[in-house]
């Protein structure tokens, strides 16, 4: 498959330079008559300490967003390219029609709001189980799931290496039957469900597959969303298992199974979200984000795969941070972008192959452990900016996070902060509000520019699995966290209750997770070994090495042969577990460490 | 408490700090904050990356002869690492290297994690100053071979 060259890339996206503004006569007189007297009269002040990072060469005070972008005084029609008014169909359109700036529904949210989904999970399956039926209950409209740290990496429980994680990131699932607990009185033909699971994706899915079948739930019916985004997982979380050939071969496994079996199950989040948190900053997010993307893309194709097949079904995932209208700008940005590589560099057919449709997740690096409440109106303005760029689902974090797994009061404060935003703000009831503001315009598209001008050095680089190896999207988080972390030691940039503002306190209330959770999962595990046909599982495991370790190549219409789906299904069945099969896949595949770059 | 009042630093021999990413868990934004942080403040750093088991990280400190292992754990996992490391250190003559902590911690393991002898835990929010002047003031001087 070529990769898409500069010349594919249409002329006439770029924000105008300074000095190519054209300024009009009537802010050319305004600059005169009103600005110039102000700013000699009282300077601005840039906010935050006076470092001379934020004062221009002449002195003057320069402001920036979050991710150090230059913010200007003013936007004004001379911010938008020449041709903005002539061409208003292919910069921005209409909502529902490409390029889908505004918006892939016509109707925004007057038709359905976002699905309000809370990432939930921690201890044992059954303690998991009484919250989500809380969130149900209480207005939640869908469901995440959050698996431990064994659970991630493909451990069991009782395995050495889960020593002191049982239970404590999420919750612990070791076989189909802490699933059966964990969806237990949760109707999954109702219910949308995602599950933040990589490595070990397709194994949970698997038994998620197989609980839904058992309450009778049609597969075809059935929908939600697998996270799956491996490539991320080397970019930013690092909780990866095998290299990134066999496991990107896992994934497209994914992709093939469920075009044919489960056609409105999302089989992958591609997440920006976890890429931020590292540290990125918002151009980042977005370039590196949707050029996974394009590498998922490049590797089904390479397996047979159509892309019309599997494309409508791609999801995304982004963060949303502090600074407000830059990430309104990354949003819109992120549907226009994906819209233009699915057509120009994929040919995409199907118009729902174009859609970027996305989750979001308030930022939980932006929560501070000092004065916690704070993080309500932080969780507030994020969700805002969500909302205002598009998302199709969010999650709000709860204010105890930057402390703990949140208490059963601030889950319920962060979901009420969403339908607060639904129900009483007034902003869904208008399509893409912000449509049309010279600065939020300026600044999506130069969103767009930068993420090119990314994938063009990705594409250099052979593409994203062959940056990973070579360090690179790993190196530019690393440097955007360390810059940020200085102009925030400076106080440069002011963080409410941490660097300014700062009172004494006293400890807050956190949920508290101990151990007796590895005791009970391992109990549970050891009355398992005993009851199930421990040789059966010898053999559907051993048919699944052989299966991972020949070459799938695609039929039309038809699964590959060697696609691992079938097989991971029929362990699940026997009551495999999670290490189990993981380390059937770990015999076979080898597993990957990485270089550590500081 | 393993911590000593600051004594004579040579210039002349920079302070060397292991930064260890004990148990499961793959975020290492604040583990490579820090050991930047920890160089540009003139010290040594070695960074061990992900996933190291406190054998690991007792075995990789006393071959890099450092004088401060500085952990980083936010999975919850720091009951059971610190008290193995802790005892390991100790087992191998070690134990006069100072031990800090970063990350999430509840406020109800501090005094724990102080009895086992970590010496500082810095929290969501501490600033890298605070830290530096920590490993300044507290490390053990160089110079005596193992």
């Amino acid at each position: 498959m070529p990769r898409t060259t500069s010349e594919d890339v249409p002329q006439g996206v770029k924000t105008p330079a300074d000095a190519a503004r054209h300024v009009s006569a009537g802010e050319q007189q305004w600059i005169d008559e009103i600005l110039t007297p102000t700013v000699t009269k009282s300077p601005e002040r840039p906010i935050g300490a006076n470092t001379g990072t934020n004062r221009n060469e002449d002195g003057t005070a320069r402001f920036t967003t979050i991710s150090a972008v230059p913010v200007e005084r003013l936007y004004t029609p001379a911010d938008l390219p020449a041709d903005w008014d002539q061409h208003a169909a292919q910069y921005l359109g209409h909502p529902g029609q490409p390029p889908y700036t505004r918006g892939i529904h016509a109707t925004g949210y007057r038709g359905k709001l976002w699905t309000m989904r809370q990432f939930s999970g921690f201890a044992t399956p059954e303690e998991t189980n009484q919250r989500y039926k809380y969130l149900l209950e209480n207005g939640g409209s869908g469901l995440s799931v959050a698996f431990d740290l064994p659970t991630l990496m493909g451990y069991d429980s009782d395995h050495a290496n889960s020593e002191g994680e049982v239970g404590k990131c999420g919750v612990a699932i070791d076989s189909l039957e802490d699933m059966e607990i964990l969806f237990s009185g949760i109707d999954l033909e109702k219910t949308t469900v995602s599950m933040t699971i990589n490595s070990p994706a397709s194994v949970l899915w698997a038994m998620y597959l197989v609980v839904a079948e058992q309450q009778g739930a049609d597969w075809k019916k059935i929908s939600g969303t697998l996270q799956n985004d491996i490539l991320k997982e080397y970019i930013a979380q690092k909780e990866y298992i095998y290299p990134p050939a066999p496991s990107m071969r896992l994934v497209i496994d994914t992709f093939e199974f469920g075009a044919i079996h489960t056609p409105r199950f999302n089989p992958i989040s591609i997440s920006g979200y976890h890429i931020r948190e590292a540290g990125a900053t918002a151009l980042q997010e977005l370039a590196f984000t949707i050029y996974d993307g394009v590498e998922y893309v490049e590797w089904a194709l390479r397996r047979g795969l159509d892309v019309d097949d599997f494309a409508p079904r791609l999801s995304f995932f982004f963060n949303s941070h502090n600074d407000f209208f830059e990430e309104i700008a990354k949003f819109r940005a992120s549907r226009k972008i994906w819209y233009r590589l699915m057509t120009e560099r994929f040919h995409a057919k199907n118009a729902r192959s174009q859609l970027m449709r996305f989750h979001t997740q308030t930022a939980g690096v932006s929560l501070t452990a000092q004065q916690p409440m704070n993080n309500i109106a932080r969780v507030a303005i994020q969700a805002l900016a969500a909302v205002l760029g598009g998302t199709q689902s969010l999650h709000t974090d709860s204010y105890d996070e930057a402390l703990a797994l949140p208490t059963e009061e601030a889950a319920r404060i962060a979901l009420r902060t969403q339908q607060i935003l639904a129900y009483e703000s007034g902003v869904a009831q208008t399509v893409d509000p912000l449509g049309g503001s010279y600065f939020v315009e300026n600044l999506t598209l130069k969103m767009e520019q930068g993420a090119f001008d990314y994938f063009d050095k990705l594409d250099a680089m052979g593409g994203m699995v062959r940056a990973i190896e070579q360090g690179f999207p790993q190196k530019e988080l690393a440097e955007s966290s360390y810059q940020y972390q200085r102009a925030v030691e400076a106080g440069e940039k002011i963080i409410v209750g941490v660097n300014d503002f700062v009172v004494k306190e006293t400890a807050q209330q956190i949920l508290y997770i101990g151990e007796s959770v590895r005791e009970s999962q391992t109990a549970k595990l050891q009355r398992l070994r005993e009851r199930r046909s421990n040789e059966d599982v010898v053999r559907r495991l051993a048919a699944l090495r052989s299966a991972a370790a020949q070459e799938p190549r695609a039929t039309p219409g038809k699964l590959s042969d060697a696609n691992t789906m079938p097989y991971i299904l029929d362990c699940v069945r026997a009551y495999a577990t999670v290490g189990e099969i993981c380390e059937a896949l770990r015999d076979v595949y080898g597993t990957y460490e990485e270089a550590s770059w500081t | 408490m393993t911590t000593q009042p600051r004594d004579k630093q040579p210039n002349e021999f920079p302070i060397r700090v292991l930064v260890a990413k004990p148990g499961l868990d793959g975020h290492d934004r604040g583990a490579k904050v820090i050991a930047r942080a920890l160089r540009d403040a003139g010290m040594e750093v070695i960074y061990t990356g992900l996933r190291q088991t406190p054998e690991m990280i007792v075995n990789a400190s006393i071959q890099e002869d450092v004088q401060c292992i500085g952990l980083s754990i936010l999975s919850g996992a720091h009951n059971a690492i610190v008290p193995r490391l802790m005892a390991l250190l100790k087992e191998r003559g070690a134990d006069d290297i100072l031990v800090v902590l970063g990350g999430t911690i509840p406020a109800q393991d501090i005094e724990f994690l102080k009895e086992q002898g970590v010496a500082a835990i810095f929290g969501p929010g501490t600033s890298l100053e605070t830290t530096v002047e920590f490993i300044r003031a507290n490390v053990k001087p160089r110079g005596v071979a193992v």
